[in-house]
């Protein structure tokens, strides 16, 4: 356990090394962040009310969105392209041999990795977002509390789809089509680009079934307070329930893999 | 030499293709979602707003196909390959702007123009000849500006060396704001975007031009035939910010 606590904190010291780059992400969230508010101001001025949100909820939405895009690692990214790099060169043999888990010691990289981009890519824009235009924050330190463990939950199911991705390239070699599909599937089906309770009929009911929901639909839900007693209860299951299941969908497809591996390896 | 060494991989090409496609469609089935609650977004309907969205794909789409590759130059910069670049007899911005051209850029261009011919089946517009010589006009010149952005962030990099995403908020962002009518952004940040960095002579004032729109500002009407002028203004700014730029570069190891 120790050791993955280190590997966290490593994978969170590893981000907090580019401070430029930090600064120039936290810029584009920014001002992404003020072309989406606008035109969701310009939507719930025609609707108002849709989806369940009013206004500031709405905008609300808007700049978690933001905090949580690099956290969840949305667009994908992360440890991503350097364990297919991985793969492809045959390195991932040496990983391998080393006495720690394969999917644990990513997922723990990954997790320090959210917690830098939580805090250096997420609290400035959602500020700047909270001085701009009025938004909906928690009035107790509860449901700040509970948005954090959602947010963790919504890491960790967002780790493991992209480890699935990370190990079709075991067999494709290239991960490079599938890393884009998977993006896409994520940004739209996780509601960053359009809350998902927006989304109509058969879309809507299956988008929100779907584990990208945890990502940031989740999340924003639990941040606005919309979800209570036994609600909170179910959201928490429905990320936790999608983490355990494709974390050991990814533990099943690993250990077919890396027997491929072996047998490649004479 | 990049578009032989793609089309090595049909199959791959293909996928990423049509993968750029889906993904600079997405904005639009956001845009689709959205009229699905309301009929007009800041007093525009569908086809208005697929206009703009159709114009400005297409501008865009030209600058990040031939200068697309431009955000590579801060990583160039950080490893010191920039150097190899120096010592061939090629203007370093053409190498720079080479550098990885990829071919399946062509999918935003392709999804852009499609949207456009959509919206133009819808609109009710009443041609004359002055409109007709303003589509091209407009899609050639957003095309310069956006390419200049694109040089100008690159040009930044040299002393930033990591900050490739300020670029991307002038141009994805740009972009994806000029998507949207001016009507519904404040209006400060339409000034910005007109006098600051010009981003509305890509599409907004023309446009609202062939639509026979009031611009938000109110700016005098021959503005709108200004994008070409502003073009070459951008290209020559963002020249001289690259020459700057190269003159100071030291390279890594010095």
């Amino acid at each position: 356990m120790r050791l993955y606590a280190a590997v966290a904190l490593s994978g969170f010291r590893r981000f907090a090394t580019y401070r430029v780059a930090t600064a120039a992400g936290v810029f584009t969230n920014t001002v992404f962040g003020f072309i989406l508010a606008y035109t969701y101001v310009a939507l719930w001025d025609a609707r108002p009310g849709l989806g369940g949100y009013d206004r500031s909820q709405a905008l609300t939405y808007v700049w978690v969105g933001q905090a949580l895009l690099m956290t969840t690692a949305m667009m994908g990214g992360g440890f991503q392209d350097e364990l297919i790099e991985r793969i492809r060169t045959g390195d991932v043999a040496i990983d391998l041999y080393r006495p720690a888990d394969l999917q644990l010691w990513w997922l723990a990289t990954d997790l320090g990795r959210a917690a830098f981009h939580l805090l250096g890519r997420g609290v400035v824009p959602l500020l700047i977002g909270s001085l701009a235009f009025d938004l909906a924050l928690p009035a107790g330190p509860l449901t700040w509390l509970l948005f954090l463990v959602s947010v963790a939950l919504g890491v960790v199911v967002s780790f493991a789809l992209r480890y699935l991705v990370v190990l079709s390239a075991f067999w494709l070699l290239d991960g490079a089509g599938v890393s884009q599909i998977a993006g896409l599937a994520s940004m739209f089906f996780s509601g960053a680009l359009l809350p998902l309770t927006l989304f109509p009929g058969w879309l809507g009911e299956l988008a929100r079934a779907l584990p990208w929901a945890a990502l940031q639909q989740i999340p924003a839900d639990v941040f606005l307070g919309r979800h209570t007693g036994t609600g909170l209860l179910r959201v928490f299951a429905f990320q936790a329930g999608w983490a355990l299941a494709l974390l050991a969908a990814g533990r099943a497809l690993q250990s077919v893999a890396t027997r491929k591996v072996v047998v490649q390896g004479g | 030499m990049w578009v032989r060494s793609t089309m090595a991989y049909r199959a791959s090409f293909l996928m990423t293709a049509l993968g750029n496609f889906a993904t600079t469609g997405l904005d639009f089935a956001t845009i689709l979602l959205m009229f699905s609650h309301v009929t007009t977004l800041g007093g525009f309907s569908l086809p208005e707003v697929a206009f703009l969205y159709g114009t400005t794909s297409t501008a865009f789409g030209l600058a990040d196909l031939t200068m697309g590759s431009m955000d590579r130059l801060g990583r160039r910069v950080r490893d010191g390959t920039l150097d190899t670049l120096l010592l061939r007899p090629v203007p370093v911005l053409a190498q720079v702007a080479a550098d990885r051209f990829a071919l399946r850029r062509l999918g935003r261009i392709t999804q852009g123009s499609l949207v456009l011919g959509w919206s133009l089946s819808r609109l009710d517009i009443d041609w004359t000849v002055l409109k007709v010589l303003m589509m091209p006009m407009m899609l050639l010149s957003g095309g310069a500006i956006f390419g200049a952005v694109f040089v100008a962030g690159a040009a930044f990099q040299f002393w930033a060396g990591d900050a490739s995403e300020v670029q991307n908020s002038f141009t994805y962002g740009g972009n994806t704001l000029l998507q949207y009518p001016p009507s519904i952004f404040a209006k400060d940040l339409v000034r910005g975007v007109t006098f600051i960095v010009p981003l509305a002579f890509v599409n907004w004032l023309p446009a609202l031009r062939i639509l026979g729109r009031d611009d938000p500002l109110a700016l005098p009407g021959w503005l709108d035939f200004a994008s070409p002028l502003v073009a070459v203004a951008c290209c020559a700014v963002a020249g001289l910010a690259w020459r700057t730029g190269l003159r100071s570069y030291r390279s890594t190891g010095s």
